[in-house]
């Protein structure tokens, strides 16, 4: 996973409530036995209209949206299925950051499994944010996980709040199970006792 | 009460999270024992590939349970699998299993079928345990009294890997469901129902647990659907209390305690539930009386109502958001206000699932489906969640039942739920369904779904439209 590093990016505008992972990446696209390459199917049926050409009228279309890391979505963003496909396809896309008010659960753990910032803030900062964007699309916002700050031209700025834990790791695009490994002997110790406790699970 | 007194009551959640913690210090998430690890094809074939890139073992090979469900074919299961993608797929799960020596039960093994279907049947979970699975719809084994929750790709290979999870502690959700459910109202309708009360997102940061009269009224099977639809209001996991019907279930299944551990296991188990006056975060009250058999109109499993409703105006919605969502998803499904939800015409029904594919389910289909014919114009599938069901189901002659009303009698598999393995409707199509997402596409590009129970599923196939079952 690549360390997050403070950016300066376009912030791309989602005004829509739960967007499931279905449509984030649908179920067509699930038959990969590979992690990468889910990029090109984004928000497939939505982006693309039935003969294949770009939809003009999805947001992520327009051409001053272009290169945006920034995402900012409405409420309950990633609802639905436990599908990762979800957050590989927009990180492979491109996206590094997402705003909203609230996430889906998995949706959420799953963001910062790769290298996703996941942001949450109150329905008035994300009103402020959505209404700089559409008065000014191909905005750049600042995103500063170390100080947890974002800044925006338009002085919509906030701080925000974020698990010490998964900051670290997104950091320092540290895996995961490395740091569990070092817990080795104390699982082993767990597993003992669970054995006595437990016995008929290990028969 | 004394605040310590207090302090020790724990609710059944609670019980399970600290039996099952390895590692809480601070500065990292505590980290959580998982005792039971299942498999599908489709959300774990990047874990297994992380773990070979990393020289890493699966830590307890027998903690994992694995099928094949999402891609495989509900028909012409003989011949070889026509989408090569899926196909890959398919054969890598099979390589995966082989090589880490893990259970799995491919396409052509009898006990194959959909993971949470399967699972029970086998008796692999029991109260009191951690399940995992790359699955949203793992919830369904809350019906037992184990904490079971999905989880992504990543933390599969972690399981597999370190045979725990970094954990952050829920909140928990009390649901009491009291009273009598009205005939023909099911489990399905209380979960739906739940999900239009509180909102797909009403249960984010909670574990649920279910309690109450009508709770405890129902049979494993009714449970395991209203646990596995937890997910669809958000929540982490829904719980529901072992009692003497789960222990009857358990007994003498494959993989359940037996001999001197029977009586070892029972005793623990019976510790399990919360203890009288455990405080929950939250409480959510229903009363199972007023629950009408329900049916979704929008594109979220909120968007629901009663089969004696209408659909809904816009304008009824005072929430700025929902009035919008109201009118985006009145759109995608091509309805107007105020249709009565029985002047929906239907062109496809789908009985099956994770939620709706178990033996109940097609007995109860079966017996509304008796006798009738499929109206014409709509094609209808029933779709076992598992070669043993669709084995029960025949023996007791309801394949006959279904296959002399029109209906199409398959194999089993996840099939339209998800429409992954070429079950799906075309653009325009409207479906009954007996599964548990209604999203745009989820059971194909332009397709429009309409959740409901088993039994109002097959009273739609036969009238075309939906009805009032109750009125039958």
């Amino acid at each position: 996973m690549e360390p997050y590093k403070k950016h300066e990016s376009i912030a791309a505008l989602m005004n829509r409530s739960n967007v499931d992972t279905d449509q984030i990446i649908p179920k067509q696209f699930l038959k990969k036995v590979e992690r990468s390459g889910f990029g090109q199917h984004l928000f497939h049926d939505w982006r693309f209209n039935d003969d294949g050409s770009d939809n003009a009228e999805f947001e992520l279309n327009k051409p001053a949206f272009k290169g945006a890391k920034i995402l900012v979505a409405g409420d309950n963003f990633g609802c639905g299925s436990s599908r990762e496909h979800a957050p590989w396809a927009i990180a492979d896309y491109g996206f590094n950051t997402i705003i909203s008010t609230s996430y889906a659960d998995i949706f959420y753990n799953n963001c910062f499994k790769n290298g996703i910032l996941a942001i949450k803030v109150d329905k008035e900062q994300l009103d402020k944010l959505m209404a700089e964007i559409a008065a000014n699309e191909g905005v750049r916002f600042v995103v500063d996980l170390e100080n947890q700050q974002v800044t925006t031209p338009g002085g919509n700025g906030f701080s925000f709040e974020i698990d010490p834990f998964r900051k670290g790791n997104l950091l320092s695009g540290l895996d995961d199970i490395g740091l569990t490994l070092k817990h080795v002997d104390k699982i082993t110790e767990y597993e003992q006792q669970h054995k006595q406790n437990f016995p008929w699970l290990w028969a | 009460m004394h605040a310590l007194e207090y302090a020790m009551k724990k609710t059944m959640y609670e019980k399970i999270w600290d039996s099952h913690l390895v590692v809480d210090v601070a500065g990292q998430a505590p980290l959580l024992y998982v005792d039971r690890h299942l498999m599908h094809e489709v959300t774990s074939p990047q874990a297994f590939e992380g773990l070979r890139l990393s020289g890493r073992k699966v830590r307890n090979p027998h903690s994992i349970l694995a099928t094949m469900d999402h891609c495989v074919p509900t028909k012409n299961r003989d011949l070889p699998i026509a989408d090569p993608i899926a196909k890959k797929q398919i054969e890598t799960m099979a390589e995966n299993c082989r090589e880490n020596g893990l259970n799995l039960y491919d396409m052509k093994n009898p006990n194959n079928g959909v993971i949470h279907v399967v699972v029970p049947e086998h008796g692999f979970v029991h109260p009191g345990m951690v399940v995992v699975c790359g699955d949203s719809h793992t919830a369904t084994h809350g019906a037992f009294g184990a904490l079971a929750f999905g989880i992504g790709t990543s933390e599969v290979e972690h399981v597999m890997a370190t045979q725990t999870l970094p954990q952050k502690k829920s909140k928990t959700m009390q649901i009491i469901v009291n009273g009598e459910l009205s005939k023909y109202a099911s489990a399905k309708d209380i979960a739906l129902a739940i999900t239009g009360k509180i909102g797909t997102a009403g249960g984010t940061g909670y574990v649920i647990e279910y309690t109450g009269s009508a709770i405890r009224e129902l049979s494993m099977e009714g449970r395991m659907t209203l646990c596995n639809m937890a997910i669809e209001a958000g929540a982490r996991a829904g719980l529901i209390a072992p009692d003497e019907k789960t222990y009857d279930y358990l007994k003498g299944r494959e993989f359940a305690p037996s001999g001197q551990y029977w009586e070892q296991a029972l005793a623990y188990w019976k510790s399990l539930p919360s203890d009288e006056g455990a405080v929950f975060d939250a409480t959510v009250t229903l009363d199972a009386a007023d629950i009408a058999p329900q049916v979704s109109w929008g594109t979220s499993p909120e968007q629901v109502t009663g089969v004696d409703g209408v659909v809904p105006a816009p304008e009824s919605f005072s929430d700025e958001i929902k009035r919008q969502a109201c009118e985006n998803a009145l759109a995608y499904m091509g309805l107007t206000p105020n249709t009565k939800i029985t002047d929906i015409a239907i062109d496809y029904v789908f009985i099956g699932s994770c939620t709706n594919g178990r033996i109940e389910d097609f007995r109860i289909a079966a017996e509304v489906a008796k006798g009738t014919h499929v109206a014409p114009g709509v094609t209808a599938i029933a779709v076992p969640g598992s070669y043993h069901v669709k084995q029960q189901a025949e023996q007791e002659g309801l394949d006959k039942i279904f296959t002399d009303a029109g209906w199409e009698w398959r194999e089993p598999g996840c099939s339209m739920c998800l429409a992954m393995n070429g079950d799906e409707l075309t653009k325009g199509q409207r479906s009954a369904s007996t599964s548990n997402r209604n999203f745009e596409g989820r059971q194909g590009k332009g397709g429009r779904t309409h959740l409901v129970s088993p039994a109002m599923a097959a009273a739609a196939a036969a009238a075309g439209h939906f009805v009032d079952i109750r009125n039958l």
